[in-house]
């Protein structure tokens, strides 16, 4: 089968992360904690799927496996087929360079940098040409919507426009997957739906596949698939069309 | 399918761009000048005492070899030892490593409250594709820029302060005799002195900094 014979529907099968069993304890003997206790998931490319669960579910723990930020105790963990306990520190640092954009809820934007160079930074870890980049950096930051804000600094722009910068520092070098670790939680509600707004656009313009940890109920109205995590484990895992039939109430009320 | 193996397309070499580690530390410096000076300040004292010494030893070194009879009455009256050519004594050189010492533990405490300070931001870098030696780099430039401003502020400072006084001291002997190569040898010395302790001092600092986990970046404590 080849790509262009394709449905929409099954073009979104090709995995882009897969978790096999994977598991991931703290502490041994009786202070033994499992923060994941062997979750199998595929995620597909050009989905949003967005994980929910208490804090203290190993839903941050999760993500950050997936993200090429931690370990397991077992398990494998697969980003755009590659295993990621078979890198070396560079060829990790080279994934997340050029494979992974990474969004934070307290925006990690540097401060000593002005928006355009925040956006730059991972081009040139990737190797691009300052000039090159800078163009790139600009036209990015223009799509996001700061075009006429480039060369502010952190302290200058409100939390909305300093997360659109972590948006485009994340979109830098095409990444295949964008990891939003609770993006909307610092910011007001109009800002936020604003930020859901963005990154959903991103995902269907571009095809990224989006992977955001959130409490946000207005998150799932965007989302294709929603993951709930509890002690640990899957606990549910629905599409949103199932869900808007199940518990319709939850999704916002529509 | 998903193959266990396919890391054939990530690059063996991976570019440290030296270019960007540079342009991230002096500007990280230029915009915490306030801190940087605080930082530095150590340095400048150590480095303005080391070639004030080195400088006045220079002077007064050139005024003894001139051997006039009235300028060494004028030297032995400002208590230099003229049989020992105005060499420093034992005591005065252990001050001066002393003095070095102090200013290295300085920056060394500074260095590594910046990477506690900056773990988020160390973070947020590696999430961004920093390598562990881009990381290293940059904190050790870093260093070596505040060590360079460092130095230059102390060896200026200490120049000026040796000459002055050394004028006022003995008038116009001073520039009779001028030892114009080992005052440059010991503004050199004490120059490279500078940025070689800062530079050390910052290894470790720079070393923890790498092993910073990108994790941390997800911390939401700020």
């Amino acid at each position: 089968m080849t790509a262009e014979t394709l449905t929409d529907d099954q073009a979104d099968q090709r995995i882009v992360i897969r978790a096999i069993d994977v598991k991931r304890y703290y502490g041994e003997g009786e202070s033994l904690t499992r923060a994941l206790d062997g979750i199998t998931l595929d995620i597909y490319r050009g989905e949003y799927l967005s994980i929910m669960g208490p804090s203290g579910s190993g839903k941050s723990t999760l993500f950050n496996m997936i993200g090429g930020l931690d370990s397991p105790t077992g398990g494998m963990v697969f980003i755009d087929e590659i295993d990621m306990a078979q890198l070396d520190a560079f060829e990790l640092a080279w994934m997340r360079c050029n494979k992974i954009g990474y969004i934070f809820q307290s925006y990690n934007i540097l401060p000593i940098l002005t928006a355009l160079e925040n956006v730059t930074m991972p081009m040139m870890f990737a190797g691009m040409s300052q000039d090159e980049a800078r163009e790139k950096g600009a036209e990015i930051l223009t799509r996001v919507g700061l075009g006429d804000r480039i060369f502010h600094r952190p302290f200058e722009l409100s939390g909305g426009q300093q997360q659109r910068v972590a948006v485009a520092r994340a979109l830098a070098n095409d990444p295949v997957i964008i990891l939003a670790d609770e993006p909307t939680a610092n910011l007001d509600v109009k800002t936020g739906e604003e930020m859901i707004e963005l990154l959903h656009g991103l995902k269907e313009e571009r095809h990224i596949t989006v992977i955001s940890a959130t409490h946000d109920m207005k998150m799932l109205d965007v989302s294709d698939r929603i993951l709930w995590i509890r002690d640990g484990k899957v606990h549910r895992l629905k599409k949103r069309s199932e869900l808007d039939i199940q518990v319709g109430g939850i999704a916002g009320g529509h | 399918m998903v193959e266990t193996h396919r890391t054939g397309e990530i690059p063996n070499q991976v570019r440290i761009p030296w270019d960007t580690a540079i342009r991230l530390s002096w500007t990280g410096l230029k915009r915490r000048i306030f801190r940087s000076m605080i930082t530095i300040s150590g340095v400048v004292l150590a480095i303005a005492f080391l070639a004030y010494m080195t400088i006045n030893e220079a002077i007064v070194g050139a005024l003894v070899a001139s051997n006039d009879p009235m300028l060494d009455t004028l030297l032995q009256q400002r208590g230099v030892d003229i049989f020992a050519g105005g060499e420093m004594d034992q005591m005065l050189k252990l001050l001066i490593g002393l003095a070095l010492l102090t200013a290295t533990a300085g920056i060394l405490n500074a260095m590594l409250m910046s990477v506690t300070e900056r773990i988020k931001e160390i973070g947020t870098l590696k999430c961004l594709g920093a390598s562990d030696p881009f990381i290293i780099k940059a904190y050790l430039i870093e260093s070596a820029l505040q060590g360079g401003v460092g130095a230059l502020l102390g060896v200026v400072i200490g120049t000026l302060v040796a000459v002055a006084i050394n004028l006022q001291n003995y008038g116009n002997h001073v520039l009779g005799s001028f030892p114009w190569a080992p005052i440059g040898r010991a503004i050199f010395m004490a120059f490279c002195c500078g940025i070689v302790i800062t530079v050390v001092a910052a290894l470790a600092p720079a070393w923890s900094a790498a092993r910073k986990e990108p994790v941390d970046a997800l911390r939401i404590d700020e």
